[in-house]
């Protein structure tokens, strides 16, 4: 993985490999076109928001990434290497976390086992459960993310909503080799909770992470995010950076109305 | 954010204070019931033929509440364990009558068991029915079955072999059910506690969905799950026609409740998600115990089952109530 200085903006390294490049993905149902061409790069230790107005096919996008959806037409490249995803656990094998709106988290376990579950670390040589490594690395990794929890031990209800978006957060990262989708991951969240979530996002960013967050919140875009890109009824009207375009310019791409 | 802070700690102190009851209600019952029955009954309690009788006399109890922790952890519930008792000690004992092989005997056995498992897993998980309709459904079928393989007919158990292996037997001086109470329970919570089938076990009771997008097989979980819960049950039904040496159709008919109860009392959820091995057998030699304690005692069948309905909803009352909150 390629670690990028956080004081610098991310390098353009064009003619590199992109963790992830869609090119032309098009979806129909039947006679519906709900993705028309789209196309977009991720740089590494950038963060792409996509927006868009209900219905813009903004979750069929995330369907296609998170491997939910075989897109009609199209390509999906990962680290320079074209791929297609079978299902969602395929598409996670290749690298592609997603944090969900819903909280893919259980409850009753502890922190350390929501981090691993599904691919529990053992030990020699009966294959044992281990717990204890688990847990000393969940803790670095909260610790580097500034989740901050009471322990890695924790029960996950014991926490708030905030630091559960936050372990959400940290196990995308922790398996992502090529891509962290985040679909509305401060949806469900307070003011203070978001802004939390949202410098644990900017710590994906440090560390090297191409990120994919969907929102509707435009504020949160503006500060997270380093470029945009809008759909509008299943077609993609247009990729801007962040510091080069305004609020009203969104909008009215958004909704196709000159502001 | 002062007050945001007090409220946390304070609900942070409330859940652990409804932990520590849930872990303990079973273990504290067991030991005050130990205690009044040793007071009460004196040397007639307190001796090894007793304690040695009310852990043989659980270990059917047990080795199903092992299969029961899953089953309730895994967020399902089995209600034809005790039709599956009867079914499989009569298929092993029919075996065991024309082979005169005691480990084919035990075969068959485990094998209708692991049938019945499949058979509720495939409704549960591919025909997508609740476990609650598919295992009542399950239960009747399996008990008619029972009833009609040697038309209420009781088979004789008379391999020495298979009487030593599941009843009479002992080892290092140790009666056999003890033997199958350790390794039983020792798998259990080795299993649960100790392996990844145990996590996601625990994963798809808490949160099916959550268990799924972490790439876990749900429907193949719980469907090994069934599987363990009906082979649990046909060593039961061995173990019965072990210690009876002879199999009926009415074997394990009383025992579902018992299983229940010591599970739930042991602290397993009955909503999925959180399970305790070790509470189980507790629960269930606690309910031997209350068994031979009350028969000591000198009560009658009916005013044993009455006291016994009595201890069992004062236990289950407490390990749920203090649930509730947490």
């Amino acid at each position: 993985m390629i670690i990028a200085d956080p004081t610098s903006t991310p390098k353009p390294n064009d003619g590199t490999v992109k963790p992830l490049r869609l090119d032309g993905i098009s979806k129909h149902f039947g006679g519906i076109v709900a993705i028309k061409r789209f196309d977009l790069e991720i740089e590494p230790g950038e963060i792409v928001a996509l927006v868009g107005d209900n219905g813009a096919g903004k979750s069929t996008l995330v369907k296609i990434i998170s491997g939910l959806y075989q897109p009609t037409d199209g390509e999906i490249w990962l680290n320079g290497e074209r791929t297609i995803f079978r299902d969602a656990s395929d598409a996670r094998t290749k690298g592609v976390e997603v944090v969900y709106q819903d909280l893919a988290l259980v409850d009753l376990q502890p922190v350390y086992m929501n981090l691993f579950l599904g691919r529990e670390l053992r030990k020699a040589p009966f294959g044992t459960l281990d717990r204890k490594e688990m847990a000393t690395r969940t803790q670095a990794l909260v610790d580097e993310l500034d989740v901050r929890i009471p322990s890695a031990k924790s029960t996950l209800s014991d926490l708030s909503g905030g630091q559960r978006q936050g372990i959400a957060i940290a196990r995308a990262t922790h398996w992502a080799s090529s891509l962290v989708l985040m679909d509305e991951p401060t949806a469900a969240l307070g003011v203070a909770e978001t802004a939390k979530v949202e410098e644990t996002i900017l710590k994906l960013k440090e560390r090297g992470a191409a990120v994919l967050v969907v929102s509707h919140n435009m504020e949160q875009v503006f500060r997270i995010a380093d470029r945009v890109t809008v759909l509008r009824r299943g077609t993609q009207v247009g990729t801007r950076r962040v510091a080069d375009t305004s609020h009203n310019e969104l909008i009215s791409m958004i909704t196709g109305l000159a502001s | 954010m002062t007050i945001t802070t007090h409220v946390k700690t304070g609900t942070a102190s409330d859940v652990l204070r409804h932990i520590d009851w849930r872990q303990y209600v079973v273990y504290i019952g067991f030991v005050v019931v130990f205690a009044y029955f040793a007071i009460t009954q004196a040397g007639n309690f307190l001796n090894t033929t007793t304690l040695v009788n009310i852990i043989t006399q659980a270990a059917p109890i047990t080795v199903m509440a092992v299969g029961a922790v899953f089953v309730l952890s895994v967020g399902e519930i089995d209600l034809s364990i005790g039709s599956t008792v009867a079914l499989a000690s009569l298929g092993s004992a029919v075996t065991l009558q024309a082979t005169h092989q005691w480990w084919l005997a035990a075969l068959a056995g485990l094998a209708i068991g692991a049938g019945v498992g499949a058979v509720n897993g495939i409704f549960i998980t591919l025909v997508r029915l609740p476990s609650f309709l598919v295992t009542l459904a399950t239960m009747g079928l399996v008990a008619g079955l029972a009833q009609q393989a040697t038309n209420l007919q009781s088979v004789p158990v008379t391999n020495s072999a298979f009487g030593w292996l599941f009843g009479g037997g002992t080892l290092l001086g140790i009666p056999i059910l003890i033997w199958w109470t350790v390794v039983i329970v020792a798998i259990g919570w080795h299993v649960l506690r100790q392996r990844s089938f145990g996590a996601h076990v625990l994963a798809v009771g808490n949160k099916s969905s959550a268990a799924a997008v972490s790439g876990i097989r749900v429907n193949r979980v719980k469907m090994v799950v069934f599987i363990v819960s009906g082979m649990a049950a046909a060593l039961a039904g061995l173990l019965y026609a072990g210690r009876l040496a002879g199999a009926t159709y009415t074997l394990g008919s009383s025992d579902l409740m018992s299983v229940l109860a010591a599970v739930i009392v042991g602290g397993t959820s009955l909503t999925g998600g959180k399970g305790s091995i070790i509470g189980a057998l507790v629960g269930s030699l606690f309910m031997s115990m209350i068994n031979y304690g009350l028969l000591l005692g000198g009560l009658n069948v009916a005013q044993q089952l009455i006291v016994r309905g009595i201890i069992i909803l004062a236990a289950v009352s407490l390990s749920l109530r203090a649930k509730k909150n947490s």
